[in-house]
């Protein structure tokens, strides 16, 4: 489903969405919140919401793959730990704003310009939660790996990251429902996303909360479904004893 | 994998395989350090006997036993194991040989104890219907229930239980070799003893060559073959059988972490059936008093000891009992009994606690073998002129 960047431009500017259609309707016509026009009108939200969610799952999963890589980078190179958290901790202070803005010259409107701002955004987070994950494993469970003849790679992917993955998890729950936040600025950026009809029409509560209502959805859904993944993974962490 | 004696994949054999350890003129200095944490180690364990490394804290012990699985790199001297230096191997080929266990026990909180256990089995490759039955003869072997244990998490058992787990995976794949590390520190005393019990009765079946090391003389002498006492600095102070080590401390330094209990430490080391006793003067009810008489004549003991009809006591008798012309039911005193499997210690502990001289050394089903006197045990701790003979 790749779009034209020039078309979501076109839409927004064109007062696609100034068009509520329904002109008879006095609830609309007040600009108040209108169930029945929301449900008649869930399809203007189709694209934007698609597009919403592609910019989050590309850029929480694309900062997965960096923070990942960089924490079994820092995992064997302790000194690594403290310039990492600075640098991605200065991206995360950085407005996403000032980003879409300071990335236009460079990679111009569209979709790749957002994806870059809110994956730098994700890595703080995920990268913190991957090494405090791995820290937090044991160190018996370690010494008792190596001593029965683990290699450090048997190690890291059969008993150092499974026992991580709770802290891992949680990262990715937290960056997850952030980007989905953040990502309703990406219009800005002419990424398109659920910001574009909400910014078309703010004067019209029923579209504010129509398309800020879906943001939630979107959270709340990958939410559980990541802490559904987590469950699964991690029967072992609700295993006390009976 | 390498060639040679190595564990076996084949899974459990029917003749368990144990290495001799030896330690030559072993050195290691950490970096940094200008003193050796282990200075010029050198003894030999023979095939399937436990070695106790033991000394107070920061000689060396632990350091020591990690030497040998190359947790922890020597930096001269060398370690054999059946005659190969330990160095030729991979560190994971030759760790993957060599059981470990330590006091932290390490299970691995995500797998489940079957999977904890076939760790090492994984590794080597064995086949999985190999490493299932392997699983659940380990977990029987250490007095569980497979099936109610094997798919539970570590988190799920109690600690002695983890303990046991802990050995049974280092168990898994019969290694030449076993690591043990305070083993049972973190455990209370009384599951220590029992496990400590359990340990050794496993360990006369398996006969596997052991270093275990612990910072307890008392647990060292109930638990080693050989002790090596080890003073600051991995100076080996001494390296003997527990009952030499005892009777001829090599110096001062022994003799003061030995104790200065260490002759009653030795009675800990003989048990009651491997003494000489005394014959029991037995009569029983109904018997004469001439016979009675008789009886003590043929014993070193003075007082007639009643028995039942299948041989159990029930009575100590003394003069005034046999002033009649036959023994009659119901006199006498009652008899303190103890048991022939009991150490000496424990034995001498219950005569004293009940006020006797002579204990009545019974069988597990009851009968009487003889009898155990203080002067018995008295003899025993006054070293003979001919030399300590070393216990069983």
């Amino acid at each position: 489903m790749t779009l034209d960047p020039t078309l979501v431009l076109a839409q927004s500017e064109g007062g696609f969405f100034r068009n509520r259609s329904s002109g008879v309707d006095k609830c609309v016509e007040s600009n108040g919140f209108c169930p029945s026009w929301i449900v008649h009108h869930l399809d203007r939200y189709t694209t934007p919401f698609e597009q919403h969610l592609v910019l989050v799952v590309v850029s929480v999963g694309l900062g997965f793959l960096v923070a990942f890589a960089l924490a079994l980078l820092a995992h064997r190179r302790r000194w690594l730990v403290a310039p990492v958290t600075q640098i991605t901790g200065i991206l995360y202070t950085i407005p996403s704003l000032a980003a879409f803005f300071i990335l236009l010259p460079i990679t111009g409107r569209g979709r790749t310009t957002a994806i870059i701002a809110l994956t730098a955004y994700t890595l703080l987070i995920l990268f913190r939660n991957i090494v405090d994950g791995l820290d937090g494993v044991p160190a018996e469970a370690r010494d008792a790996g190596r001593g029965m003849g683990l290699t450090e790679r048997q190690l890291l992917w059969r008993v150092e990251l499974p026992l991580a993955l709770p802290a891992i998890m949680a990262g990715l729950r937290i960056a997850a429902t952030t980007t989905v936040g953040l990502a309703a600025l990406a219009f800005y950026a002419g990424a398109g996303g659920l910001g574009e009809p909400m910014e078309a029409d703010k004067a019209f509560d029923s579209n504010v909360v129509a398309a800020g209502g879906l943001c939630v959805v979107m959270a709340v859904a990958l939410d559980g479904l990541l802490l559904l993944t987590q469950r699964l993974l991690t029967p072992w962490t609700r295993a006390r004893a009976a | 994998m390498t060639p040679s004696t190595s564990a076996q994949p084949e899974g459990p054999s029917s003749h368990p395989q144990a290495a001799t350890l030896e330690f030559d003129n072993v050195r290691k200095v950490y970096d940094g350090s200008d003193q050796p944490a282990i200075a010029d180690l050198s003894f030999e364990v023979p095939a399937g006997e436990i070695c106790v490394l033991v000394g107070p804290s920061g000689c060396g012990k632990t350091t020591a036993m990690r030497l040998v699985n190359r947790m922890i790199e020597m930096t001269s001297g060398d370690i054999l194991l059946d005659g190969e230096s330990v160095r030729d191997k991979r560190p994971a080929d030759l760790r993957r040989q060599i059981g470990y266990a330590i006091q932290q026990i390490g299970l691995f909180p995500h797998d489940t104890i079957g999977d904890n256990i076939a760790t090492v089995p994984k590794l080597l490759g064995w086949k999985k219907d190999q490493i299932r039955a392997r699983v659940d003869g380990l977990i029987e072997l250490i007095g569980l229930d497979p099936g109610e244990v094997r798919d539970r998490y570590p988190a799920q058992l109690s600690g002695g239980q983890r303990q046991r787990v802990g050995v049974a995976r280092a168990l898994a794949a019969d290694p030449l070799l076993m690591l043990m590390d305070e083993p049972f520190g973190a455990i209370d005393p009384i599951n220590r003893e029992r496990l400590q019990n359990e340990f050794l009765r496993l360990q006369s079946e398996l006969r596997k060559t052991i270093v275990f090391v612990t910072h307890d003389i008392d647990e060292a002498i109930k638990m080693g073959d050989r002790i090596a006492i080890l003073k600051k600095g991995g100076v080996l102070a001494q390296y003997a059988k527990p009952a030499e080590l005892l009777m001829h401390p090599a110096d001062d330094f022994v003799e003061d972490f030995v104790g200065a209990d260490r002759a009653l430490k030795r009675l800990a080391l003989r048990r009651v059936r491997d003494v000489d006793l005394w014959t029991a003067p037995r009569v029983r009810v109904g018997d004469t008093v001439a016979a009675a008489h008789e009886a003590i004549a043929g014993s070193d003991v003075s007082y007639p000891l009643v028995v039942d009809d299948d041989g159990r006591p029930v009575a100590w008798l003394d003069e005034d009992d046999l002033r009649g012309e036959r023994i009659e039911p119901g006199t006498g005193s009652p008899v303190q009994t103890v048991e022939c499997d009991d150490v000496l210690r424990d034995a001498l502990s219950e005569l004293l606690t009940s006020q006797v001289q002579y204990g009545a050394v019974v069988e597990p089903s009851g009968q009487v073998v003889g009898v155990l006197s203080i002067e018995i045990i008295h003899e025993f701790l006054v070293p003979e002129a001919e030399g300590e003979v070393a216990p069983a």
